[in-house]
């Protein structure tokens, strides 16, 4: 028995979201007694393996093939697979991300194993079966599932959990799998990121902003803002529909589902669809000129103003804030 | 080329959410299902792609009679026919079993699926039925084209996107711009009617996990107003009392 955790990287550097499943596999090692080993796939420093051993990781296993280096759904399931069953782990944990929700169903249906979607709860062990949370409805509700075969996947949703240090002594193994040439067949063209922006999913504070805008041409505020709070930007979909925004950062019940630590909505009213999507967050801040508007319903702080008003002054008071 | 769409039925996206039998089970009273909108773009797309008779388009739903006008409004923007999996939707690990078996029989160059359902959301039925055929998968397409037979896809990654190139077939899990979602014309509602809806069993798939019961999301507490001539109070509640900044 053992407990596997896959950590993703960016051009070589782990994700946030993946020391969050490192230390959400490490707290499942400590209540089960199991030791934590670490997946790493693709170019990863030396640095940045021993680093693992800072969030409780015993062992690292490092696969550097060069025809991994850069991410093939397919391929990386199958190692990912292939290292579970080469250490008998019956646990193997994963962030939820953009690419862990192309893995995970893989590797649960190569190892027959349960899996546990998009988790927000450490499991309630009983046994073999493993009661674990998660969001459904679109956040309008949370669905508890039981896991019962031997095997189990969790993909963990990203800000779910702090990643926690626990220091550790760590040993690195390399690793070098089998990989079929079936599963290379996807082959990544190109890849356009903006290294400088904080992605969305994994933001701590998101400050977003909807139709009250009245134009593309006044996001600048909202992006000073988002830059003095390190936060990520997000906007409602009739925003996105207008083409005021790119899709990727709709957030709501048919666009992203987000859950940070600070949710900032400016000029948006609140629609049942799009407060599915934000629910999870621990503090929402509503900004809208309408006190009527249904998003202050659930929100934790409010000001019923003018958002052309509120924000430049929200700006200053956020700089004075973060300058003293 | 023959395209397969996977479609979810699912509660209309301003239906209220509540549950029944000890909240063990979704209550469905007074609920209108609509084709899960993210498989609607799927068959949008598919559609574009299957224009001028390039191709065909069938679509598959597991799950039982009730769903059959979603499934009749797939045919009428523009599927060419429908099977039903005739039985209840256990969970995604058996809809994906369903769907890879009757895949297997089919030879389709393309399968699509909507990135996530939205009542469940998970986004593990894509994932399923690729491997089970053994075949490529992306997750959250962003853009799809198809040339002689190879897909190019735009997927969705953290910050960013990722252009990718890969074989047929592949399993894609379709999101918001790959195409926009197509309303039904009168000539697509009348011809639905007589549109081949081929009803097949189930077949048998040990379950791995089940759901036991739902709650509701706490209710969030009353929301504190602050005067918008004196935001640095937001900042200080937001940093002492939330403890968020």
């Amino acid at each position: 028995m053992a407990i596997l955790v896959y950590i993703e990287n960016i051009a070589g550097a782990f994700k946030k979201s993946g020391y969050e499943a490192v230390s959400y596999a490490k707290a499942i090692g400590d209540a089960t007694g199991q030791p934590v080993t670490a997946l790493s796939i693709g170019k990863v420093d030396t640095g940045s393996l021993e680093g693992l051993g800072r969030y409780g990781v015993s062992k690292v296993i490092a696969v550097n093939t060069e025809q991994l280096h850069q991410f093939v759904n397919q391929a990386y399931a199958a190692v990912i697979a292939e290292v579970a069953n080469s250490i008998q782990a019956t646990t193997i944990v994963l962030s939820n991300s953009f690419s862990g929700k192309g893995l995970a169903p893989r590797i649960a249906a190569k190892l027959d194993a349960a899996l546990a979607d998009g988790a927000i709860t450490l499991p309630v062990i009983k046994g073999d079966a493993w009661e674990i949370k998660k969001s459904a409805f679109s956040g309008k509700a949370i669905a508890t599932q039981e896991l019962t075969a031997p095997i189990k996947v969790i993909a963990l949703t990203p800000n779910t959990i702090e990643a926690v240090e626990a220091q550790t002594t760590v040993e690195i193994e390399a690793f070098q799998p089998q990989v079929a040439a079936t599963d290379l067949s996807t082959v990544v063209k190109d890849i356009m990121q903006a290294t400088d922006k904080i992605p969305l999913p994994e933001a701590n504070i998101v400050v977003s902003a909807g139709r009250g805008l009245k134009g593309p041409e006044n996001w600048k505020m909202i992006e000073e803002l988002a830059d003095v709070l390190g936060a990520a930007t997000a906007c409602s979909k009739p925003v996105s529909d207008a083409g005021w925004r790119p899709h990727e950062e709709h957030v709501g019940q048919t666009g992203l589902a987000v859950s940070p630590n600070l949710y900032i909505a400016i000029g948006i009213s609140g629609a049942i669809q799009h407060l599915a999507g934000i629910s999870s967050s621990k503090t929402i801040v509503v900004i809208n000129n309408d006190p009527e508007a249904p998003f202050f319903k659930v929100a934790d702080y409010g000001i019923v103003g003018d958002a052309f008003d509120v924000v430049p002054k929200l700006i200053d008071a956020f700089k004075a804030y973060k300058n003293h | 080329m023959k395209i397969l769409v996977c479609l979810s039925n699912v509660p209309d996206t301003t239906s209220k959410i509540t549950f029944t039998d000890n909240n063990t089970a979704f209550n469905t009273a007074g609920i209108q299902y609509i084709i899960n909108p993210y498989d609607e773009i799927a068959l949008a797309r598919a559609v574009e792609l299957a224009g001028n008779g390039q191709g065909t388009i069938t679509v598959i739903h597991v799950g039982e009679a009730a769903a059959d006008p979603t499934i009749r409004k797939a045919l009428a923007i523009g599927a060419d026919q429908a099977v039903r999996i005739d039985a209840y939707p256990r969970d995604a690990w058996f809809v994906a079993h369903q769907i890879a078996s009757y895949a297997k029989t089919q030879n389709f160059d393309l399968i699509l699926t909507g990135r996530e359902s939205i009542d469940y959301n998970g986004s593990l039925v894509q994932g399923y039925i690729a491997e089970l055929l053994g075949i490529p998968s992306i997750s959250i397409a962003k853009k799809l084209d198809i040339n002689d037979s190879q897909a190019t896809v735009e997927r969705e990654i953290e910050g960013g996107k990722e252009v990718i190139q890969v074989p047929l077939p592949v399993v894609i899990g379709t999101a918001e711009g790959v195409a926009e979602p197509k309303i039904p014309n009168m000539r697509g509602i009348m011809s639905a009617r007589t549109k081949p809806l081929e009803v097949i069993q189930a077949i048998d798939v040990p379950a791995l996990s089940h759901i036991t019961h739902f709650d509701t999301p706490p209710p969030r507490g009353n929301v504190k107003l602050v005067d918008k001539d004196h935001v640095t109070q937001l900042v200080e509640l937001l940093h002492s009392e939330a403890k968020v900044i």
